[in-house]
């Protein structure tokens, strides 16, 4: 029997560029024995959404460095939800204030990780929050 | 037997004796010392590790060639450099404000950031903006944001240097036909445009167009400014981005001087002679972290880039061959963890830059790790650099570090590394190939994840991050800078305005005309210029050229 992977999609939506986070969240996670799909900058939620849904994943991981989070994270969790895939698990990273957490957290977001966050910390973080591989 | 055989000998005779009773007693810290970016540091440097550097021919005198004691020969004994803050954020009206504060502060350059809608060309009621506008930068969708920006701001008396690349050739039309408005001639106007759309392929990612097309809209910039704006700077080449995503220094400033020789070239192509406009080309590099190292750099840089002038391009005017240059505070060295001490760092920064010789430097604020920077953190970044400049006599002296056998040695070895770099991406055929086969992205990749690393990993410290943490700290996120969420709504409805009072027949008209000019591969500015006037939107304008030429899909490799 194979082991199946748990399948991470690490995204960057709206018009920030700076994947430099994004991109060694990607590779600490592959290093970690996670099957990852990185899209590259720029994507519509739409995209995101799809993306994961077509590729089955379990968690969507986002970057966010332009202040634009708290107007984008609620529209992926609505569409997800409208695309009956509001199982997925999110987490995002970035320039995010503590203080925005809990507000976060109650849109449906699982955990938020702030600057300075050892990339092993986000690879638990997945490997905790994993269903069960043989089931 | 020489000098420098007698002071090996005593050198050896040294580590024989004094030192190794030392190490038996007590170890060093580490096995080996290298810098931020992995270059192998000695435990001590002697005249003999500079035997090899000749005085005259590689270090030399300031204003003179290889330049490496720096650009002009009085320096900052003539005057200080310009101080830069970066600044924009929010509606043009705030920006405003901001600018007419910092400048009653006594800066005498602006820097203009931009929202990131106005960066990719996107009017600020796009669907894709939402969310975007005002948000890292001020919203720019026609000439009237621009007429508030720099109300009360005459043009002739400042210098603005724009943080805008793919849409570079609208803001500068932009700027033209702002100082038309107020009677400020073109060839009258200075500042920067950065128009370095290489690096955005490489590291920020803030590109619209193909390659291709977004070379032809920077070489536009330069061909018309040689023309019509002689004191303008066409293109601030810029290392910056490249090391916050992730290079390292040897990396920066290989890379820098790659997009430079690809961007000379294609000025060539144009028919221009290298001395035509090669001296309105000015520079950016990162202050990071390691200070020493930042300092051989920014002297290697001068003394590489001068011999690239001289011997590659053979350019004669003394003024090509100046590596003038914009430092500012890396940002990915500023920590979100105890943020106040982000104060130390900046003004590290500021040391680095002003030991480096810079003609404009740039401090972050502490509380970038939170949010754009506030007013009172933004002054005293501001501060910052007038007391180093004012109150510590670094300024008293040119280049104080020159004669320093570690800062000399390091300058040398890093120059012979970036020439090894130069000489592996002529090999793949040139800059653009190297970017576009994925070689310069990889190298970047190689770098960041091996600094981050280090980082988890504990072997390099950063303070309140990886030691001396604190579980619970102070919070200071009353004092962040708070962005409207309204804003959105306030500049779509201003944009509304401006369309509804505009001459739609001219604005159609003027597009017409760019569109024509597009097809026939003209330069463009002339016909932008036409457009803003009668309010065309960044939008409109580069909406056709996105119908000519297509958008850039990020290959997005890992």
């Amino acid at each position: 029997m194979t082991e199946k992977k748990t399948r991470v999609l690490i995204s960057k939506l709206g018009l920030d560029g700076h994947d430099r986070g994004a991109k060694l969240v990607a590779h600490a996670l592959k290093e970690a024995g996670i099957k990852v799909f990185y899209q590259g900058i720029r994507h519509t939620i739409n995209e995101v959404v799809d993306k994961a849904i077509q590729e089955q994943v379990e968690f969507i991981g986002m970057s966010f460095l332009a202040g634009d989070h708290m107007t984008i994270v609620p529209k992926v969790i609505n569409e997800l939800k409208q695309k009956q895939a509001g199982n997925i698990k999110i987490f995002i990273g970035g320039i995010i204030l503590k203080e925005q957490i809990p507000e976060l957290k109650s849109m449906g977001v699982q955990q938020v990780f702030l600057p300075g966050t050892p990339l092993k910390e986000i690879a638990d973080y997945v490997k905790t929050h994993a269903a069960k591989q043989d089931l | 037997m020489t000098e420098i055989d007698k002071i090996s000998a005593a050198r050896s005779e040294w580590e024989t004796t004094i030192l190794k009773e030392q190490l038996a007693k007590a170890p060093e810290s580490h096995e080996v010392f290298t810098t931020e970016s992995g270059i192998p540091v000695k435990r001590l440097y002697t005249p003999a590790d500079v035997a090899g550097i000749d005085y005259l021919s590689d270090i030399g005198f300031p204003g003179e060639f290889p330049y490496t004691r720096g650009v002009y020969p009085t320096m900052y004994r003539g005057r200080h450099w310009t101080m830069r803050m970066y600044a924009g954020f929010g509606t043009a009206e705030d920006t405003n404000k901001r600018f007419r504060y910092l400048l009653q502060g006594g800066m005498r350059g602006l820097s203009m950031a931009f929202d990131l809608p106005t960066q990719l060309g996107y009017d600020s009621d796009d669907p894709l903006a939402e969310g975007s506008v005002g948000r890292v930068g001020v919203a720019v969708d026609t000439l009237a944001d621009m007429e508030i920006i720099f109300k009360g701001i005459p043009l002739d008396q400042i210098s603005t240097s724009m943080t805008i690349n793919a849409p570079a050739t609208v803001l500068l039309a932009m700027y033209i036909a702002l100082g038309e408005k107020q009677g400020v001639a073109a060839k009258k106007l200075t500042g920067t445009t950065q128009n370095d759309i290489l690096k955005e392929f490489i590291a920020r990612g803030t590109y619209i167009f193909p390659p291709g097309p977004s070379m032809k809209l920077t070489m536009d910039v330069v061909e018309y400014c040689f023309k019509h704006l002689p004191k303008w700077n066409t293109l601030s080449i810029t290392g910056y981005h490249i090391r916050e995503a992730g290079a390292d220094a040897v990396q920066e400033l290989a890379f820098t001087l790659a997009n430079a020789i690809a961007y000379i070239e294609a000025a060539q192509q144009r028919g221009l002679d290298v001395d035509d406009f090669a001296s309105r080309l000015s520079y950016s590099l990162g202050c990071h972290r390691d200070l020493f190292e930042e300092v051989a750099k920014f002297r290697a840089s001068r003394r590489l880039f001068a011999r690239i002038m001289r011997e590659r391009f053979n350019a004669k005017d003394p003024a090509s061959l100046l590596f003038r240059t914009f430092s500012g505070s890396c940002g990915s060295t500023l920590v979100a963890q105890q943020p106040m001490n982000n104060t130390v760092r900046i003004a590290m920064h500021a040391l680095m830059g002003i030991l480096g010789g810079h003609q404009a430097i740039h401090t972050a604020s502490w509380d970038e790790g939170h949010a754009l920077p506030s007013e009172e953190a933004s002054k005293l970044s501001l501060r910052t650099q007038q007391i180093l400049a004012h109150e510590s006599g670094l300024t008293n002296t040119i280049d104080p570090l020159a004669g320093s056998y570690y800062v000399e040695s390091l300058t040398s070895e890093i120059e012979t590394r970036v020439t090894e770099y130069l000489r592996q991406i002529d090999a793949q055929g040139g800059m653009l190939k190297a970017i576009e086969n994925g070689y310069v992205g990889a190298e970047i990749q190689r770098s960041s994840i091996r600094l981050q690393q280090a980082i988890d990993a504990g072997e390099k410290v950063i303070v309140g991050v990886n030691q001396y943490t604190e579980e619970e700290e102070t919070s200071h996120a009353d004092q962040y800078l708070h962005i409207d969420q309204d804003i959105d709504a306030q500049q779509r409805k201003k944009l509304q305005m401006v369309k509804t009072g505009r001459d739609n027949a001219a604005v159609t008209k003027s597009l017409k005309e760019l569109s024509v000019a597009i097809d026939g591969n003209e330069n463009l500015i002339p016909p932008m210029i036409e457009a803003v006037k009668c309010y065309a939107t960044i939008g409109e304008i580069c909406n056709l050229m996105r119908v000519r030429w297509g958008e850039y899909k990020d290959p997005s490799v890992l």
